[in-house]
């Protein structure tokens, strides 16, 4: 956010000018544009330019966890390379994929529940009713819970033998024998996205709260005036309405989504089945000493987050231009 | 003035001794069970005897999660403790970040027992001193052998059969929760000590032999984790895919288990006051897999190192000596069952008086399967994690036995492709 905003301000006034001799008063705005936007610049490739730089630079090394200073450079042979008539690296690795797709999956899944589930609840707190203040605090709880507390609380919950869960589900008469949720690379991943939905719809709420309360009255004064059902108001007016500000809440919520560790990691451990992208990198990473391998890794997160992104923004565009009928 | 100068410099030399003397050493011990109180009492004794002070650390109970943290730690070069607690597989792997203790350790290294030193070295270098062994041992409850007129079980099937004997029995009386055998089936390191037992019973190997050679896929292997597979969700509860050393502890302990696999700490755990099944429990070495098999536990134990980065290496490298010293040792022994690496404690009357188990451990001990660690050196990691998940898939069927120990095969050829280090 900070970097396009600098970006843009710094592009404007170049624009304006044109291809002609700048005047000096321009030059000079030119200048302290920049300067204004250098301590935000210089912040941003500290925590975020040079750390991304380092992995990607180390992802083109042999480095060991174990002796940092002590590598050398081998091209592209952590993703990619043909020895002894086999591929290795990490693209020839069917567990990369593997947790490629656990994590899209996650993604998906988690996301499309928390988008429905947080427009319900958006919805509901943006009617007028008593109490509605406190509602709206209360529902940010699960949100305000740090990721690895709530994970690890939803892991005894979930305990087959010791879980209440399984108890309120076995008096209620649900279930006939307890169910062990997280052991079972099936339900484990489920698991997951239960959490995660608890912890996220808050936020999802939050954020298309924020948006419906943007809305002109006016127009659903029209609407009501002209009869039209709640349901077509709903679809053809508030809907196109919050979209940018839903298409922010999306993509917040994918980025976050793509990069998920800890409630994987403390839910399922290192198992294979269940692992995502990230538990992935920092196996090599950590557990494995390979930084080379597991720089690769997390560049190849990068590169898949960003082309997240670009589809999701170029599909919400593609969907904005055709609405004006 | 020469006298000021002179009385000044006094103070300031005996500032300087004094707080050289006393120095702040932190620890890491585990807290599985009572180890960390056990550590505490031992640590507090060495403190009060030196005038320096301890802190101790706490680490993650599994043993995955400790290694990284550690191995974060010291690829950092932080000097934040210095003195650490490793398992006997990790000398390898850290051996880089450790002191070496062979002068300070050579005169009383030949007292320990001869597997738990050969773990501690790293091309002939001790890096550190033992501090417990361990072995995978059966757990058996005594009362409900006896109810149901059962031996202890000598081979894998007995187990089954006897489990599942008295897991029925005692569903029909109205224990609900009754299960016939607990033990750790996480994808974590812990199953790989399982898993190499129940293979190593069978003469299945030991994954990768002595000479590095990959040597798991095989007839008897697959038996092995065939066995096993059929025992979640009959004799097992399925959850047991998630449960490390305390998830299986629990239901143990809570009278709702007829076997347990654990390690030793668990025995003071299941004889203390609070315990629903004291004077019940019985053990005894693991199953043999079939009757032309062999009792396999697999080493366990745990060692003290120094960390290079200590900014207090001699102070630490006292503190390690006192701990793996004899009376500590004796100590631990009595108070919290912590098998001593001295062998010459195995006779001791005191531990014997409470530990009556401990003279069969020597056997156990002599017999125990040393998981591949020395052979794989710096890889042993990813071989054990590639074994666990590979075992992992085969408990919660997503493979079958033969199909994933070729998989296995393949990938830890894979790994050594460059050979091993």
């Amino acid at each position: 956010m900070i970097m396009s905003g600098a970006v843009a301000g710094a592009g404007a006034p170049v624009q304006v000018t044109g291809r002609g001799r700048r005047s000096s008063l321009t030059r000079s705005r030119i200048r302290a544009a920049w300067l204004f936007i250098a301590p935000s610049l210089i912040v941003v490739a500290l925590i975020a330019g040079w750390p991304l730089a380092r992995t990607i630079w180390f992802s083109f090394t042999d480095a060991s966890l174990d002796a940092l200073g002590d590598y050398a450079f081998i091209g592209l042979e952590n993703y990619l390379a043909h020895d002894d008539g086999g591929w290795f690296g990490i693209l020839a690795e069917p567990d990369w994929w593997h947790s490629v797709w656990n994590t899209l999956w996650f993604t998906a899944v988690s996301v499309s529940l928390e988008t429905v589930l947080g427009m319900v609840v958006a919805l509901i707190l943006n009617a007028a009713f008593p109490g509605r203040g406190l509602m709206r605090a209360i529902i940010l709880i699960p949100w305000a819970i740090p990721t690895i507390v709530s994970a690890k609380m939803w892991n005894w919950m979930l305990h087959d033998q010791f879980g209440v869960i399984n108890d309120l589900l076995l008096r209620l008469g649900l279930i006939a024998a307890p169910v062990p949720w997280t052991a079972n690379a099936d339900t484990a991943l489920w698991a997951a996205v239960m959490v995660d939905v608890w912890k996220h719809t808050s936020f999802m709420a939050l954020l298309i709260l924020a948006a419906l309360q943007m809305l002109p009255q006016d127009i659903y004064e029209a609407a009501k005036v002209d009869g039209v059902s709640p349901v077509r108001v709903f679809v053809r007016v508030t809907l196109p309405l919050i979209k940018p500000a839903l298409l922010v809440a999306v993509i917040f919520r994918s980025l976050d989504a793509l990069r998920v560790f800890d409630l994987i990691y403390v839910l399922t451990s290192n198992a294979k089945e269940t692992a995502s992208m990230s538990v992935y990198a920092r196996q090599q990473l950590v557990d494995f000493q390979e930084v080379g391998l597991g720089s690769a890794a997390a560049t190849l997160i990068f590169l898949i987050i960003a082309l997240v992104v670009v589809i999701t923004l170029a599909a919400g565009r593609v969907r904005l231009g055709e609405d004006p009928r | 003035m020469s006298r000021l100068i002179a009385s000044l410099a006094a103070a300031a030399g005996l500032l300087a001794t004094t707080s050289a003397r006393a120095v702040e050493i932190s620890i890491s011990c585990s807290a599985l069970g009572k180890e960390y109180e056990i550590c505490k009492q031992g640590v507090d004794a060495w403190a009060a005897r030196t005038g320096n002070t301890v802190k101790i650390v706490s680490t993650p109970n599994s043993a995955t999660e400790r290694l990284a943290l550690f191995q974060q730690l010291l690829a950092a070069g932080a000097g934040d403790i210095d003195v650490f607690q490793i398992d006997v597989v990790w000398t390898g792997t850290l051996g880089n970040h450790l002191l070496d203790l062979t002068a300070k350790g050579q005169a009383v290294i030949g007292d320990h027992l001869p597997a738990m030193v050969e773990t501690s070295r790293v091309e002939g270098k001790l890096m550190a001193i033992p501090w417990f062994a361990d072995a995978g041992l059966l757990y058996y409850r005594k009362d409900l052998l006896d109810k149901y007129k059962r031996p202890v079980p000598e081979t894998w099937a007995d187990l089954t059969e006897t489990a599942r004997l008295i897991q029925d029995g005692e569903r029909k009386e109205g224990k609900g929760e009754f299960w016939g055998y607990t033990w750790q089936g996480r994808a974590y390191e812990g199953l790989t000590t399982n898993a190499l037992e129940w293979v190593a019973s069978h003469n299945g190997g030991t994954i990768v032999d002595e000479k590095g050679e990959v040597t798991i896929e095989n007839p008897k292997a697959a038996e092995a984790l065939k066995t096993a597979a059929g025992w979640v969700g009959t004799i097992t509860p399925e959850g047991v895919l998630n449960y490390t050393e305390e998830e299986a502890r629990g239901i143990f302990q809570a009278g709702n288990a007829a076997f347990m696999r654990n390690w030793p700490y668990a025995w003071a755990l299941a004889q203390g006051g609070d315990s629903a099944i004291k004077d019940k429990v019985g053990i005894a070495p693991l199953p043999k897999g079939g009757a032309d098999g062999r009792h396999a536990g697999t080493l366990g134990g745990q060692l003290l190192a120094v960390s290079k980065y200590s900014k207090n290496r001699d102070t630490a490298t006292d503190l390690v000596m006192y701990l793996t010293g004899e009376a500590e040792q004796k100590r631990r022994a009595v108070e919290g069952s912590f098998n001593p690496t001295i062998v010459s404690l195995y006779s001791d009357t005191d531990i014997a008086r409470a530990n009556p188990f401990i003279g069969d451990l020597v056997d156990v001990f002599s017999n125990a399967v040393a998981r591949p660690a020395t052979a794989t050196g710096q890889n042993y990691n990813k071989v054990s994690t590639e074994f666990f998940n590979a075992v992992h898939q085969v408990l919660s069927k997503k493979s079958d036995p033969a199909q994933a120990l070729s998989r296995l095969d393949r990938d830890l050829k894979r790994i050594k492709r460059n050979g091993w280090q």
